[in-house]
Parts: structure tokens; sequence; C-alpha cells
């Protein structure tokens, strides 16, 4: 664990498990601590709950046993809006995350749904896509930039709201290698937590100081990422596998 | 299909009928629309005179005839309809070019053609001219339920994700040898059918994560608003205003 | 000629945009409150089911429909039919955000596409959407109840929903037309043809609707109303071991509704049933006799039958044929539509009330 000890941790999940209406049991105890400024990986085998437990960090899914407190404040009921806030999921399919008529307006939903009217909305929004390099873009509908240029926005509405902490999902998926590399790039230069949900796992290596594997609904490994993509062992038992030709020791 | 560029109707330029509030359009077509169904079918210069008004209404919109013209082929069924009708409908018949011709059904079919194609082009006038964007608001600044408008906008934004995945899976299907040519094949069709639709509820439930997740409740943030002034106004309504005017005077004439 | 092809197609099949001009005033206001009406009890009963979930969810579900709407169903050479999407919404999302889909739907056609015209919204909002879901969903919940709670019983029920909310839409179409069409075309003949056709597009329907609600209950249960309640104690993995934990919160109350409710939702749904097909067989005589009366077409008058209890009923005490006939289509109509709504405010009621309870 590499959190300071003084300051109160971005996210801290504790014995969290969960079952979906249908059965389905998706967490079986997780425990996660992410001190404030961190950038931790989240690696784990398809079906291994990474999804679910993203779900839990900001409310949306609730009702399981065990808990998640984010910069100190339980998620729960009571501090729905103000977890949601803090707390800025980028999901997989940027499609979904777009889900207004224009760039503007998607970026400025989370404001405006906080309250935010006018000029002021105007300039977070600016702001915020400037941080991502989009801000020529405001007025075009989403549906008619690429595939990277849509990730990046929704890296802007999330950044926008300013959260403690950042949750990625797959961030790299379906990039081509100079998006990857801007969004990289974009990434490295923000100052808030990051939790990083990935099978890519060079990314992770290159993003992620940290690392944790969630398998079968556990954390399954915790440690640097370097280390624990070396460890042959623990990966293939996780069923983590690292590109052809990729050896962790020679990029560190 | 323009893969999601605006809609399929709208054509983009500067004109006085583009510059107008959403709003004062939709409720000058709905007006419009409402005063050419309560024209007296027998009235027929009326009719002439809305199709005149419609003209000058595409004229100051800059739409071309041709565009207007094919955009009504969407009648086309309800035009089959209506060439029945002289046919079948029973009554006091003439002969027009040696065939046997029901008089009221002749009366109908013109009453169903006029007052259908006048609807038609009036409602083409609207979509061509108003950006899909500005519709919506415009329906919510009608006091539309807000919810109401919150689905159409979605719809508006998916139905161009969801039928590129469709496409998608035609397409898949065509790879693989398959071509639906009869009811043998509804099966197949069937179960793209389902698994469309179980994506598209899927996404829904995951756009509305990405919904709460950015703090939504239940309403939508009001990030931008249309307005109108008095003369906006008195422009749009000049469109049904005249049209009622033609009206009063087929009833009377 | 070949580009004419799909339109030979859609002349046949192409379900009910009603244009302008199509449906008299009257009737469209009457249809217009109606479907206004409709459409606002749905709104709030979407929200209590779906609460923040409604836009999202119905708006993809309407993206669909419209998708899938433009889906041809080859029938034969030239002419293909395609999915109305009334049923499906109903059985998958409820009636109420299946009536909001499917008005969404409607209401987007016209103003973007200019596809059914402003003044018959209405109509085509309460044939195409109330109608059809109301009908589908009635029968259903009364089959799903009945039947053993199998998968099995849930595609069949929707099959038989589907194939039954087709003709059902057609009819109720026909009728307002018998009170309110700008044009007295032999309505029996108009009905025979449009229950006829409509009750072939509704096995494709309900063939397509069967499957794909067979493919969500199999992929996504919890979805489809009647496979609910599949929950199994959570499991806390201990040092690798399997252990029960504590439920944190109690799950969501719901499909322990009482059995009763639904035999009643059942009797509505066969009475509906009964109904639509009972008025699609009494309607064109009595608007045949219309015909008749007027002494404009005489030749159709002696397959009237006089014997239906609705023509009667229709008939009895009241002066014009005309009227009658109408008054006939507005008994049918209104009582569907009555019905059918009742029953489903009742219904709804009473769950609200066994959920607060709860």
């Amino acid at each position: 664990m590499t959190a300071p000890s003084t300051t109160v941790p971005s996210l801290d999940v504790h014995g969290l498990a969960y079952a979906y209406p249908d059965g389905h049991q998706a967490l079986f105890g997780v425990d996660l601590t992410v001190g404030r400024g961190e950038r931790v990986a989240l690696l784990g085998p398809n079906g291994a709950g990474k999804t679910t437990l993203v779900l839990h960090l900001n409310g949306i899914l609730t009702g399981g046993a065990g808990g998640v407190t984010v910069a100190g404040l339980p998620v729960g009921k009571k501090h729905l809006a103000e977890i949601r806030r803090k707390v800025g999921i980028v999901f997989q399919d940027p499609d979904d995350q777009l889900f207004m008529p224009t760039v503007r307006e998607d970026v400025a939903f989370g404001p405006a749904a906080a309250g935010l009217r006018g000029a002021e909305l105007d300039a977070v929004v600016r702001r915020a896509l400037e941080r991502v390099g989009m801000e020529e873009y405001a007025d075009r509908p989403p549906h008619h930039l690429s595939f990277g240029q849509r990730r990046r926005v929704a890296v802007a509405t999330v950044l926008v709201m300013e959260p403690e902490i950042l949750v990625l999902d797959e961030p790299s998926s379906n990039l081509d290698p100079a998006s990857r590399r801007e969004l990289a790039d974009i990434l490295r230069a923000l100052d808030v937590t990051v939790l990083m949900v990935t099978h890519d796992l060079p990314y992770a290596l290159e993003l992620c100081p940290r690392a944790v594997i969630l398998s079968e609904g556990v954390i399954a490994a915790d440690g640097r990422t370097g280390e624990i993509l070396a460890d042959e062992e623990l990966m293939a038992r996780h069923r983590l596998e690292l590109p052809f030709g990729f050896v962790p020791g020679s990029v560190v | 299909m323009g893969a999601g560029h605006a809609h399929k109707l709208y054509r983009h330029a500067h004109s006085p009928v583009h510059e107008l509030p959403p709003h004062t359009k939709l409720a000058a077509v709905l007006g419009f629309v409402v005063v050419v169904v309560s024209t007296p079918r027998e009235a027929v210069w009326a009719f002439a005179a809305y199709a005149a008004l419609l003209a000058v209404v595409a004229a100051k919109a800059r739409i071309p005839a041709g565009f207007l013209l094919k955009r009504l082929l969407i009648e086309v069924p309800f035009v089959a309809f209506a060439v029945l009708m002289p046919f079948v409908v029973p009554g006091e018949r003439t002969t027009v070019l040696g065939v046997s011709l029901s008089v009221p059904g002749l009366w109908g079919a013109w009453n169903v053609l006029a007052k259908g194609t006048l609807g038609v082009a009036a409602s083409v006038l609207l979509a061509s001219t108003t950006e899909l964007r500005a519709l919506l608001l415009g329906l919510q600044r009608l006091k539309l339920p807000p919810l109401l408008v919150q689905i159409a906008s979605f719809m508006i934004r998916y139905g161009d994700v969801i039928t590129d995945e469709m496409r998608r899976m035609s397409v898949a299907r065509r790879s693989r040898g398959f071509e639906a040519r009869g009811v043998r094949h509804w099966g197949v069709l069937a179960k793209s059918a389902g698994a469309l639709f179980i994506r598209s509820y899927e996404r829904g439930e995951r756009v509305h994560l990405a919904m709460v997740s950015r703090g939504y409740t239940g309403t939508m943030p009001v990030i931008d608003e249309v307005t109108a002034t008095r003369a906006q106004w008195a422009y749009a309504a000049s469109l049904p205003l005249t049209a009622l005017l033609i009206s009063l005077l087929g009833w009377t004439l | 000629m070949r580009s004419c092809k799909p339109f030979a197609g859609a002349l046949i099949i192409r379900d009910v945009h009603v244009p302008d001009g199509f449906i008299n005033a009257p009737v469209s206001v009457a249809a217009g409150v109606v479907a206004a009406g409709a459409v606002a009890v749905s709104l709030r009963g979407a929200r209590r089911e779906l609460d923040e979930r409604t836009a999202p969810l119905a708006g993809l579900v309407a993206a669909f429909i419209f998708a899938v709407q433009m889906l041809n169903f080859p029938v034969a050479a030239g002419t293909s039919g395609h999915l109305l999407g009334g049923a499906l919404a109903a059985i998958l999302v409820g009636p109420w955000t299946g009536v909001l889909c499917i008005a969404v739907v409607l209401l987007m056609q016209g103003i973007l596409f200019a596809d059914g015209g402003l003044t018959a919204l209405g109509v085509n909002i309460s044939v195409m959407g109330v109608v059809t879901v109301v009908v589908a969903y009635a029968l259903f919940r009364g089959l799903v109840l009945v039947l053993p709670r199998t998968r099995a019983s849930v595609t069949a029920a929707s099959f038989v929903a589907a194939l039954v909310s087709v003709p059902a839409a057609a009819a109720a179409f026909t009728a307002l037309y018998a009170i309110g069409g700008t044009t007295h075309v032999p309505v029996a003949k108009v009905l025979t043809a449009m229950v006829g056709v409509h009750t072939l597009i509704g096995i494709g329907e309900a063939v397509i609707t069967m499957l794909t609600v067979g493919a969500v209950v199999a992929v996504r249960p919890d979805l489809v109303y009647g496979a609910r309640g599949l929950t199994a104690p959570l499991k806390l993995r201990v040092d690798g071991e399997l252990v029960d934990a504590a439920p944190a919160a109690a799950p969501a109350a719901g499909s322990g509704s009482p059995k009763k409710v639904w035999i009643g939702g059942l009797v509505t749904a066969l009475v509906l049933a009964g109904f639509v097909s009972f008025y699609a067989s009494a309607s064109p005589d009595g608007l045949e006799k219309v015909a008749a009366d007027k002494g404009i077409d005489a030749k159709v008058e002696d397959h009237a039958a006089a014997d239906s209890p609705l023509a009667d009923y229709g008939v009895k005490g009241i002066e014009t044929a005309r009227l009658s006939g109408g008054l006939a289509g507005a008994i049918g109509v209104g009582a569907t539509l009555a019905v059918g709504t009742g029953a489903f405010w009742v219904v709804r009621r009473r769950r609200a009330h066994t959920e607060t309870t709860a």
C-alpha cells in the first residue's frame, strides 16, 4: 500500500459482495484501498466482476454486503449526488457515455445537473474540452467523431465534474496506436486518482505504478504493476496473458 | 443513409424559415394542417390556395420543388387507397372515359388526396427547415411532457446507432450466405431482432448508468433554451392565419 | 417499374400510418384525447416502474422499435411485412413504457418523416400504441397466470398476445374509420380485408415476438415480467470457501401479487379478446346495414347477418342508421379502451399497494 497515511484514501472498498437480480453472484468480498493521487490498474479475466465492482463505486449497484467509501464519504442514498460528482466513471463504449446531441451539451450535462448555468457553465465546459484537446469539436454531434475522439470527449464529460477519482473502463480498447498514446499523455497529465480497469497490460504498466488482480469476485493480488506482470505463475492462474514478445522487466 | 447526419429530411440552408424558432414553426404547421383538414372538400379552389401558400413557404425556405415532391412519396400507400375509392365506394355513378366511377368515391379520393398531400407537404417543409435538436427543443417549449421529449431525444440519438447495428447484423447474415426470401426465413430474422433488442436494452441500461454517474436524477438539466419574439410568432402565424381566412371563405362561398 | 416494388409490398401490409384528412375532425380529436390520456397515464406508470431509468430505456426501446420496423419480413414475391412492435414492447418493458415507446416512434415518424398526419397522430397512437399494447399485455399476463410458470409458457403467451394484438389494432382502426371516415367505403369489405391481412401479419408479429421474448428470457430473464423471482442468497468467498453472507438490504418485493388480481386480469383479457373478435364480426353487419338503409347498395344486404346482438343493440331505438353504426363502433372502441385501461389501473394500484406495504 503506497497511500500516505495522513490523508483519507480516495477509495476504500471493504467486504463487498453482490449478486444480480437474476441470481448470478459477481462479487464475493472485495477489499481495496486506493490512496489520493495513486494510479491503480484493476486487472482480471473476463467475468471476474470488474464492471460490477466499478458500478459499486458510485452507488449504481447497492444492496449487497460490505461497503464503499469515497474520500471518507460512505456510498449510499444519503450522499449519492456528492458521490457521483466525486467518482468519475468513463465507460467502455463512448456511445453509451455521449448521449446528448452535441459534444458541448454532453460535457455540460454533469455540471448543469449540478446547477451550473450560463457563462460559468460555458467556461468549465471549455476548460474540460481543452484538457483533452477537443475544444474545436464542441458543436459537433458525437456521431461525427472518430472513436478516439469520442473516448477523449467521454473523459472530458467526467473531468468537468472535477472528480476525486477517475475510473476508466478499458480506456485503450478500440483505439489505434496514435489515439492510445494521446490518451495516455492526457491521463498522465491529470492530477487525480485513477482506477483503470483494463485487459491492456502494457498500458497498465505504462500508466499505473500499482496493480490489483480481481479474480472470481475477490482481490487475488495487489502490488507493483511490474512485479505482478512478471509473476508468470500468478498471471497464468488468473488467465492474464502478456502480448507476444512483451517483457515487463525490459520496460521499467 | 447518411449515417447520423442531422436527419434524412433536413436541408441545411439559411432562410427566414430556417431561422424561425422551432416551436413557432411546429405550432404554425399544426395550425395549418388543422385548418386544411376542416375545410369542406367541395371548396376545391381553397385547396389550390393552400398549395400555393405552401409553395410560397417552400420558396422562402429555398426548398426546391423536386426535393419536396420526392418527399411526398411517403404518401404513396394511401394514394393507392384513394385511387381505389372511386371503384369500390357505393353510390351515384358517373362515367369518365368509359369507366364507371362512383361520385362519392371520387369526392372521397379527392378529399384524402388533397388533405393528405397538403399535410405531408407541410410536415416535410417543417422537417426540412428545422434541425432535429431544434425540433426537440420546440416540442419541449410547446409543453410536451419533458419525459416524452427525453425519450424522443434518446430515440433520435441512438436511432442511427441501432440501425447501424441492424445493418451490420444483416451484413453478417449475408456474408454467411443467408438471404431472407420467404416465410421460411422468419426464424432467423426474428432471432436477429431479438439480439438487437437485447443490445438496445442493455445499451439503454448503460446509458442510464452513464447518466446517473453524472448526476442525472430524472430531469434533464437546462442547457439550451429557445425563445421567440413577438415578431417571429407573427411571422410564423401568417401561414395558419392565411389558411384560416381561405378556409372561412371556403365555408361561406 | 422495379422501383415501385417496395411500394407494392408496402401497399398491402404497410400499417395504418393514417394521413391527414382520412378520419374526420371530431373523431380525430376524440382519438387525440384518448391518446393524450393514455400517454399521460403511461408516463406516470412508467415513472413508477422504472423511475429515473424511464427516459434512456424507453428511448432505446423506441429506437429499437423504430429500427426493427424497417426490418422486412418477406412473405411472398414482392410483398413483405414488418413488425409493429406493440406487443413486444408491452411484454418486455411493460404496458406503460410500451405505450410511450410506440407513441414516441409515431410522433417522430409524423414530425421527422411526415409519415402519418399530424392531425391523425391521435388516431395513430390510439390504434397502434394503445390498442396493440393493451390487448397484448392483457392477454400475456392472463396466459402467464394460468399456464405453468415456465419459459415455454412465457413464449407461448407472447405468441398469442402478439397474434391477437395486430388484428385487434386493424379492427380498431376500421372501427374508427366506420365512425369518422371521411368517405363511406364499404366498411365490411375493408374490415374483412384489414382483419384478414392483419391476422396474417399477426402471425409474423407473433413469431418474431415469441422468438425475441424467448431470446431475452434466456439471456436476461429479469427483464421479462413472467420470469422473475429466481434469486439465491449471497455468498462470501472466505479462503476459497463459499459462506452465506448476511443480507444487507431486503430484496425488492414484487412478484407475490395476489393471484385473484391476475385471474381478474385474465377474465379482462378474455372479455377483451372476445369483444374484439365479436366486434370484428358484428360491425360489418351494422355498417352494411347503413349502406342498405340508404338504398345505396342492394347486393350486400342479404349477407348482412341481422342476428348479431351488437348490431341489434346498435340499431335499437336509434333513428339514423349512420349514427347507430357509429355508435356500435364507439362502443367497441370505447369499451375496449375503458375495460383495458380500467383493469390496468386496478392491477397497478394493487401492485403498488402491495409494494409499499411490503
